[in-house]
């Protein structure tokens, strides 16, 4: 009808193209949401370290700071989430500009190590809390 | 092709939050997956944390605290340029965020050693 009216064909590379612009924008979204969280995460996780190994570390020390707080525990799984969605979208952007490795399949693979990664981070949360 | 100077400290900032990022990404699965591991026994931690007294640990957790002080300052910067609009004195902001990260880095070593 509409002399406008585009082929079958080319719509469906038009969707494709947006679906694939969303999935960036919120990969974008998550980077930057994530880096906020990080912002204030690392300067408590700077200053805890740097005034915990004044003197030696130990178990016993660590421990009796961390173990049955709800509070520590919401921070670090709180800061391993964002630590590993952050590193894994970091590592997915350096390897689409570096060697050109994108798509949805990578993204999907990026964002399974991002939160495996965020995996072992809350095991170790958990195990500084039970 | 990318004709932008590279001579710029904000190039020179470029590449530091992206190296930075880069090692911190690789480090971290490493790191949680030894945390959760030795934690899971506090005699085991504490064989963990008497490995961790060697000198060449402590020289390479300076570096991760120095890479870690780094993509923080940097990311602040990229962070406050995006979304405060804060474009004048760059070159000021990637002065202090360097400043910051050998800051926090010498604080530990003095901490540590």
């Amino acid at each position: 009808m509409s002399a406008t009216r585009q082929p079958a064909s080319t719509k469906g590379v038009n969707r494709s193209h947006r679906t694939r612009a969303r999935a960036q924008t919120h990969l974008w979204v998550v980077q930057r949401v994530t880096a906020m969280l990080l912002a204030l995460a690392v300067v408590v996780h700077l200053v805890m370290i740097v005034t915990a190994v004044r003197g030696g570390l130990s178990a016993a020390e660590i421990l009796s700071r961390t173990r049955g707080n709800e509070a520590w525990l919401a921070f670090y799984v709180t800061f391993a989430l964002a630590a590993g969605l952050h590193g894994a979208i970091g590592l997915r952007n350096i390897a689409s500009e570096a060697i050109g490795l994108r798509g949805r399949g990578a993204d999907l693979a990026w964002l399974t190590a991002g939160l495996l990664t965020a995996g072992f981070g809350i095991r170790a949360a958990i195990g500084l809390y039970a | 092709m990318d004709m932008r100077p590279r001579s710029h400290p904000t190039y020179l900032a470029f590449v530091v939050h992206r190296v930075s990022g880069l090692l911190l990404a690789l480090f971290l699965p490493l790191h949680f997956w030894a945390l959760g591991t030795a934690i899971s026994g506090e005699a085991r931690l504490d064989g963990f944390l008497r490995w961790a007294e060697n000198p060449l640990a402590k020289a390479a957790e300076t570096i991760l605290v120095i890479l870690l002080a780094a993509h923080l300052a940097g990311g602040l910067r990229v962070l406050a340029l995006e979304f405060l609009g804060w474009r004048s004195r760059q070159k000021d902001m990637v002065a202090a965020s360097a400043g910051i990260a050998l800051l926090v880095g010498l604080v530990f070593l003095l901490n540590v050693v």
